[in-house]
């Protein structure tokens, strides 16, 4: 059943009814109605769970770290400066190989401060070895944390992941979303098997120091664990689509891409309205398609490049920037269209919440078909 | 906001998609402020904010000759403002459709403060026939409770019986 | 050995890690000068200065790396370096 409601009151419903036993998190906008909704839930005991209130992001990611290691189902939330304050702990819990789910909800990073959307908080994390999947809408947001925990605690995987949706975009908008029950999800998402748990009574420790001869097979081990993350995500989407009828089974969707000669590339919220943008040119005869990316971590390179066969013109969209060698997205889709004929371009679009039109898709399609990309799109140049 | 949350939900109550949003960072009461709504018999993807409404409201009617409220609006629109003075310099544009009411008075009068989105929303769904009373009356009740319900759907239903004469 | 997920292992695993063999110099200890006031065990920085039966003081040579900062300490000059014999 359909209800009306704000984004980040669909996640928190949805992270309720995924059971988590520790909650640990730092208020910051735009992440805060996420974490007041969930504070309210433990309050008023519709959760058995632990919420720790704690002083800075830092510590709320180490107590759950602590929590995950010793056997909890735990979950954060953040954005923004807050994850960059994370920084050690996310490469901490990687290694550690925590299955904590973490909500991003997307926002730029300072300085200048700004609260607005893009997403370089969380691509600034893609080497952490945290798994990131994008939504697009709040449907698809709600429904990827109960995916998210199932991939993550699969014993093939044993990784963390980052849900991430656009802030102040999915965050603070209301549309309609559809909840799972409690009996669904629980019917869904079985209870957290620890691969291994703190235990006083038959002591352990984690992530101890590893010597030269000893490292890089560890950072190998993490690599491996992402890599067959992505089949478990097919069969936890698919799974997902079997119950509840929306499948997620795709790493990247293909949106009119079958005959299209030119195809935009994107994450995240940015894509419903290229959508929208997509069918008005095709009214015009345009041969454009969208090829969205769902998990950015781990990477879908062959899974692009297979879809992106026969497309001469590929457009990607970056709400972030590598500084200094274009955005990250780009940078990988070209890597992994290598040898593949297609003239592949980056826009950097979107930075610090500029709101993107129908008619800023239709221009940087324009572009890309002239050649012209590698570039920011819609720069103000009067006040350069 | 909630103005535009109330709105998109008693539309999508009346059975249709509906997306409400604010213009995003500055949500502080008294502040100028702007919100979205938009509503389809399809499910909404766009995601961009809106230049070019086909309705507009205005809250507050301080902010008229500071700011160009009607900007974008299309032909054949409908505004409806919150003025005491329906004579008020506006700078509608041409093909729109202006509907005054003296929300503040009404809300005042029926909830004690001048908090006018309900009052308007009734406004509202009287000038445009987007919203019907039943599914805009849940949406009060489901949003408040007790006798704050009763007050808002009653000063909602003032602004629908005032502004329904003049449609 | 078989690397364990998350670089987990039991506690205690730095006791396989003898650095008795860093020495140059040895600690030798005097029980009949000791006043057993303990600050050599407590300023080791190997931990490895245990309590005898007695109440004196002995260190463990599997792991004593030979700094000397026992005999610094020692109130009573109940300490001294030997030259290691290998």
């Amino acid at each position: 059943m359909l209800e009306f409601m704000e984004g980040s009151h669909a996640v928190a419903e949805i992270v309720k009814r995924c059971r988590p036993q520790v909650i640990a998190a730092y208020p910051i906008t735009p992440q805060t109605h996420i974490v007041e909704d969930l504070a309210q839930m433990v309050a008023n005991c519709e959760i058995d769970a632990e919420y720790i209130t704690v002083e800075s992001e830092f510590s709320a990611l180490s107590a759950c770290l602590g929590a995950s290691a010793a056997g909890s189902r735990v979950y954060s939330a953040t954005t923004s400066q807050g994850l960059a304050l994370m920084f050690e702990v996310c490469f901490n819990a990687a290694g550690m190989r925590q299955p904590i789910v973490m909500t991003i909800a997307n926002r730029s990073l300072g300085a200048p401060l700004s609260i607005w959307n893009d997403q370089q908080d969380s691509i600034s994390l893609r080497d952490s070895g945290w798994l990131q999947f994008y939504a697009e809408d709040n449907q698809e947001a709600a429904d990827l944390h109960m995916i998210a925990y199932k991939v993550c605690e699969d014993h093939d995987v044993l990784l963390p992941a980052f849900v991430c949706f656009d802030g102040f975009i999915l965050t603070h908008t209301y549309e309609p979303v559809t909840l799972p029950t409690q009996e669904e999800v629980d019917a869904y998402l079985p209870a957290f098997t620890p691969y291994q748990r703190l235990d006083a009574a038959n002591p352990l420790s984690l992530g101890m120091y590893a010597t030269p001869e000893y490292y890089m097979e560890f950072r190998y081990e993490v690599d491996r664990a992402m890599e067959r993350a992505k089949q478990a995500f097919i069969k936890a989407g698919r799974e997902f689509g079997e119950q509840f009828g929306r499948d997620y089974s795709a790493l990247v969707e293909g949106y009119r891409l079958e005959d299209a000669d030119t195809a935009l590339v994107a994450m995240g919220s940015i894509c419903g309205t290229a959508k929208d943008a997509i069918d008005e040119m095709r009214e015009h005869g345009r041969k454009v398609g969208l090829l969205k990316i769902r998990t950015y971590r781990p990477f879908p390179a062959q899974e692009i490049a297979n879809a992106l066969k026969g497309v001469s013109t590929v457009a990607v969209l970056d709400k972030n920037i590598s500084l200094g060698n274009g955005g990250a997205v780009g940078i990988e889709v070209k890597s992994a269209l290598y040898g593949s004929g297609a003239a592949v371009y980056d826009y950097i679009i979107a930075l610090g919440g500029r709101d993107v039109r129908k008619k800023d898709i239709a221009a940087v399609v324009d572009l890309a078909e002239k050649g012209k990309g590698d570039m920011f799109y819609g720069l103000r140049t009067e006040v350069l | 906001m909630t103005a535009a949350e109330l709105i998109a939900f008693a539309a999508f109550e009346g059975g249709v998609y509906a997306q409400a949003f604010p213009a995003f960072g500055v949500e502080r009461r008294g502040a100028p402020v702007q919100a979205f709504v938009r509503f389809s018999d399809e499910k909404i993807r766009l995601r961009s904010q809106i230049y070019e409404p086909d309705y507009i409201i205005v809250q507050d009617p301080t902010l008229i000759g500071d700011v160009d409220v009607f900007m974008g609006m299309k032909e054949g629109g409908i505004a409806i403002v919150n003025t005491e003075k329906p004579d008020f310099d506006s700078r509608v544009p041409e093909g729109a459709r202006v509907y005054t009411i003296d929300a503040t008075t009404i809300a005042l009068e029926e909830l004690g403060v001048p908090i006018t989105n309900t009052t308007l929303m009734g406004a509202f769904a009287a000038a445009t026939g987007e919203i019907k009373l039943e599914p805009l009356e849940h949406a009060l009740r489901s949003r408040f409770s007790g006798s704050m319900a009763d007050k808002n759907v009653k000063a909602a239903g003032r602004a629908y019986n005032q502004i329904g004469g003049a449609v | 050995m078989a690397l364990r997920a998350g670089c987990a292992a039991a506690p205690g695993r730095a006791l396989e890690n003898k650095t008795g063999a860093w020495r140059v110099f040895k600690p030798v200890f005097e029980p009949e000068k000791c006043t057993k006031c303990g600050m050599c065990a407590l300023v080791c920085p190997e931990g490895c200065v245990r309590e005898t039966e007695e109440g004196t003081f002995e260190p463990d040579l599997d792991y004593c790396k030979g700094c000397g900062i026992c005999v610094e300490i020692c109130p009573k000059k109940g300490i001294r370096m030997e030259k290691e014999e290998k």
